[in-house]
């Protein structure tokens, strides 16, 4: 099964292309949205900083790309910065737009709490979702959503009060957290996207 | 909420794993991709690899023995040891790494921890900070640390306290703190100097040195520890990573559950 890698930037892509390899998954980076157009399921990974990775996105076209496979209901999976991306806006970058895939805005946390959000703590998600399932995952971020997006089934995590862990809709699964770095808990929820892909 | 993590680290040395007292008298512990893949079974929380190789034809191992731990590895993974440029950064994430600590480099030169954050992420730039009680106390009358780099050769005179603030203020997203004293002695973190950074940073700290008991790492959870890192008492399986979790929480100690999910559960429904 094929999967085409977005590079937003260094971080976090071996760790990713390696857990989806070991579920038998064949890793192809591409490298502008033509290259993205050309596949069935397009992983979003991305560690860094907002408007960066959001500039790479819109100067290698991979913005319109994203935006017509998700319009085209084809399977997406986004990590952490990568979830940040498909929303609103994110206060880390005021005045770049997000992506706009979901309605979310992405807030930083606030003064009386550990920042980064950095390591393992315990999801929930609402009855209905396809991919998720509660147990501990691992995170590590310092921005995060605080109201669930219009139109998304979500897991929540608490962190001086809760916010969005991940949303899904369909075919597309978008974590705050990271999977290809959550044990065996995460390697199942990578599976149950693989599979899911393949029956779209 | 947050766990606390149980991070078993490796020293490795040319493609091996070692451990020695006070980074000094290195032994040979076995072979790191297999000591990797018994962690995550056992439930180890995260891992850290340091690379101590002494020259740079040993240090050239580095990248295959993280690429190869990558391979298998499910959980994070910081590695460190000799990184002194961004470029070593970038190809230690590059190999697999998703968090890079710095040691000798960033109190040489802070501006790199800046320049890092920028390029990779806060959240992948650990601050790597040994640190040695001094003699004589500071001017108040309380205990104080200076920070010790390569390996423990160079006392710097830097406080290691403010050191740890400065880092953060940086761009390191989290403090892997030893203590230089304890390392590798067996009689407990230094809480002193634990609960002492605690006090002045916001972004997670990492307990190491010392460790040799449960009491040991919960007193390094109850001085603000938020992760707990061992070497020795994990790879000569004095302690294991499944026990000490259960008796962490059996003490109280929010830690994820080392068996979880159980085996043949959790998977596709």
């Amino acid at each position: 099964m094929k999967v085409g890698l977005i590079p937003t930037g260094i971080a976090n892509v071996a760790s990713v292309t390696r857990g989806l390899e070991r579920l038998g998954a064949t890793v192809e980076r591409v490298e502008d949205g033509e290259a993205a157009a050309r596949v069935d399921r397009l992983v979003l990974p991305g560690v860094g900083a907002f408007s960066a990775a959001m500039e790479v996105l819109r100067a290698r076209g991979f913005d319109r790309a994203i935006r017509a496979h998700v319009e085209a209901k084809k399977p997406l999976l986004a990590v952490c910065l990568g979830f940040q991306l498909l929303g609103a806006s994110s206060e880390e970058a005021a005045g770049t737009a997000g992506l706009g895939i979901h309605d979310g805005a992405f807030v930083r946390f606030g003064p009386d709490v550990r920042c980064p959000h950095l390591g393992w703590n315990s999801i929930e998600p609402e009855p209905g979702c396809r991919h998720l399932r509660s147990g501990h995952v691992f995170f590590a971020h310092s921005f995060r959503l605080r109201e669930p997006p219009a139109g998304w089934r979500v897991a929540t995590a608490d962190h001086q009060g809760p916010f969005v862990a991940a949303v899904e809709r369909g075919p597309i699964l978008a974590t705050q957290f990271h999977p290809e770095l959550s044990g065996v808990i995460g390697k199942n929820l990578l599976e149950r996207w693989l599979q899911g892909a393949s029956s779209c | 909420m947050l766990k606390v993590r149980i991070i078993p680290c490796l020293d490795t040395r040319d493609g091996r794993v070692v451990k020695g007292i006070r980074f000094q008298n290195l032994v040979d512990a076995g072979d790191p991709v297999e000591a990797s893949s018994r962690y995550e079974v056992e439930g180890a929380d995260e891992l850290v690899v340091l690379d101590v190789s002494a020259t740079p034809e040993g240090r050239a191992h580095r990248h295959e023995t993280v690429e190869a731990i990558r391979k298998a590895l499910s959980l994070p993974l910081t590695c460190g040891g000799g990184v002194r440029r961004v470029e070593d950064v970038r190809l230690l994430l590059e190999a697999g790494a998703d968090k890079v600590a710095v040691n000798t480099a960033a109190v040489e030169h802070p501006e790199l921890l800046s320049e890092l954050a920028q390029r990779f992420g806060t959240q992948c730039i650990v601050v790597a900070v040994d640190a040695a009680r001094r003699v004589e106390p500071g001017p108040d009358g309380v205990s104080s640390w200076e920070v010790v780099t390569r390996s423990g050769r160079h006392r710097t005179g830097v406080d290691a306290v403010a050191w740890c603030a400065e880092a953060e203020r940086r761009g390191a997203g989290e403090v892997l703190l030893t203590s230089w004293d304890r390392d590798g002695t067996r009689q407990g973190y230094d809480t002193e100097l634990l609960a002492a950074v605690r006090g002045r940073v916001r972004c997670p700290v990492v307990a190491s040195g010392g460790a040799s008991q449960v009491d040991h790492f919960v007193a390094g959870v109850e001085s603000g520890a938020d992760a707990l890192l061992a070497a020795s008492i994990f790879h000569y399986g004095e302690v294991r990573v499944a026990d000490l979790k259960r008796a962490l929480g059996d003490r109280g100690v929010p830690v994820r559950p080392a068996g979880e999910p159980a085996a043949g559960t959790g998977g596709v429904q």
